[in-house]
């Protein structure tokens, strides 16, 4: 059981000044914006939730939403359960692990433009390792002219980036499993599904559910790597929500309605990341148990 | 087991052949890189990196870099992790709430965000400083920090706190000298995830920095310009960025794989 004790306020206070000192201005500001129509620095006019309503009609913006839903679900069906079997497979010591280790986080370090200019070069057919090996495999690949080989290697892209945070989170989470559990499996003879299904999984679900939340979030904000590898195109084909927003926001510049725009997607990631907590933490009784 | 390994290399591989297309690039004239697929460099040159290290203006972006992000790194998981143990310990007043809305802060999509960014930042004449980047990742990167830490913490049994404080030892002294070794393996995992989204962070940074504080992700921009890409240079960068990374992952290493040696206490 948990002490009930108001003084824990003083731990976290610092965390708090920290996080609102940056988090509410800026937050006020894009509101501000969302209920204004802006004409010039000093011309404002109040127009209620007009912008609101003009962007949830807006067509464009529906198949944003819809191509990006299922670019995220895919990144989580791909990257969760592959990062878990990376750090199931990992070694625990030794110099194997460390070089595992480090040649597994390199792809996280590169900055987002630098991946999607990459995997530019990387994925052409005439100057690029993946693009003439996947053509000389007999396969008819072109990811500036076809719009699923986009899609795909937009999504191969993310896999390679980011799958390492899982399977780094996941390992640090399995080591932090005292001995002790182990042992008590191996008396009780339990077979290794019964040992991941009893005691990884339950010990590993704060980690996961911190990455499944931090992969929803990027990949649904997904901005610079398709940007940069194919412009949102061909068509609108990788075209996903925050470049359209982008589009919205610097290309037309219009204020209002971008703010509105923001505004909504960060409901719409709220409520996702609201309903995953919700169901995951109460997933698990096997944890439940134990308090 | 075989199985097992056999998979982890074959992702390896995968993982390491882009990371390897990019050496490659770096190693070339931009004829070569446009020109024909070539396995590895024809005609070896040096050149993409020297014009990093020899130019002020893109080391000192390696170097701007290094300072926001050490500084974000450092105060990240200093702020983290008292709060940590306090939702991971004690119940107190909007308790959940707070956890939440903590991590409701990397949930805004940047485009729209950065302009008032901008203007806070100029306001308390902070624009084109450290400072202010680092204080601008702390809205994603001290989240991220708690929620990670509070997870390993929830691991640690409540009865090793209990103990301590049976045994005389105070708050801070039960918490450096017994509880911080303990979930060691979640501290190296959350600096390296500080220094990571910081140091691959690109639009805050940019908006936050003209040029006494211009970053790295922001000075490889250049390499775009109306004469065309300049491949070469920009995979040379490339190169350079995972280095620091590279290292911090290797130190820390050993923290993430010890984990929790309950047989210390």
């Amino acid at each position: 059981m948990k002490t009930y004790n108001n003084k824990a306020w003083l731990l976290v206070l610092p965390v708090v000044l920290c996080v609102a000192s940056s988090a509410i201005v800026p937050l006020m500001t894009v509101v501000n914006y969302s209920v204004q129509d802006i004409l010039g620095p000093d011309q404002k006019v109040f127009v209620g939730t007009e912008w609101f309503k003009l962007v949830m009609r807006d067509p464009e913006l529906h198949e944003a939403l819809g191509r990006q839903i299922l670019f995220s679900a895919a990144v989580l069906a791909i990257e969760i359960p592959l990062g878990i079997l990376l750090a199931l497979a990992l070694p625990a010591q030794g110099w194997r692990s460390s070089l595992a280790l480090v040649l597994l986080a390199m792809p996280l370090l590169i900055p987002q433009n630098v991946v999607g200019t990459i995997w530019q070069i990387y994925g052409r057919g005439d100057i690029g390792l993946a693009g003439a090996a996947l053509n000389g495999l007999g396969f008819d690949y072109n990811y500036t002219g076809d719009s699923m080989d986009a899609w795909l290697t937009v999504l191969v892209m993310d896999v390679w980036h980011w799958t390492p945070l899982i399977a780094l989170l996941a390992f640090a989470g399995l080591r932090a499993i005292p001995e002790a559990y182990y042992q008590a499996a191996r008396i009780d003879g339990a077979s290794r599904l019964a040992v991941f299904r009893f005691i990884q999984l339950p010990k590993l679900r704060g980690v996961l559910l911190i990455g499944l939340l931090l992969r929803f979030m990027d990949s649904f904000m997904i901005y610079t790597e398709p940007f940069v590898l194919t412009g949102g195109g061909p068509g609108n084909a990788t075209t996903f929500l925050s470049q359209y927003l982008t589009q919205k926001a610097v290309g037309q510049f219009d204020l209002g309605p971008a703010a509105a725009f923001s505004l909504i997607y960060f409901l719409i990631i709220l409520l996702a990341c609201f309903v995953f907590y919700s169901l995951l933490q109460n997933a698990g009784p096997t944890e439940k148990a134990e308090h | 087991m075989k199985k097992r390994s056999f998979g982890l290399i074959l992702y390896l591989i995968f993982a390491i052949l882009p990371i390897y297309w990019m050496v490659n690039m770096s190693l070339k004239t931009n004829e070569e890189i446009t020109g024909a697929l070539s396995l590895w460099p024809q005609h070896l040159t040096f050149d993409n990196f020297r014009t990093i290290l020899t130019d002020p203006a893109w080391y000192g972006g390696y170097i701007n870099s290094l300072i926001y992000v050490l500084i974000n790194t450092v105060l990240s998981v200093a702020v983290a992790l008292p709060a940590a143990y306090a939702f991971s310990r004690y119940e107190f007043l909007g308790d959940k709430h707070l956890f939440f809305w903590l991590l409701t802060n990397r949930m805004s999509p940047p485009a729209v965000f950065l302009l008032p960014f901008f203007q806070l930042y100029s306001s308390i004449n902070l624009f084109d400083t450290h400072i202010a980047v680092a204080l601008a990742h702390m809205l994603f990167n001290v989240p991220l920090a708690v929620w990670i830490l509070e997870g390993f913490m929830s691991g640690v049994p409540r009865e090793i706190d209990e103990t301590a404080y049976i045994d005389g030892y105070s708050f801070p002294r039960f918490f450096v000298r017994i509880f911080i070794p303990l979930i060691s393996a979640g501290i190296g995992v959350t600096a390296f995830f500080c220094f990571m989204f910081s140091w691959v962070e690109l639009l805050l940074a940019r908006t936050l920095t003209s040029v006494e504080a211009k970053p790295i992700v922001a000075i490889m921009t250049r390499t775009v310009s109306a004469a065309g890409m300049d491949w070469g240079v920009l995979a040379a960068a490339g190169v350079l960025t995972i280095v620091p990374g590279a290292l911090v992952i290797y130190f820390v290493r050993n923290y993430i794989a010890k984990g929790f040696a309950m047989g210390r206490v």
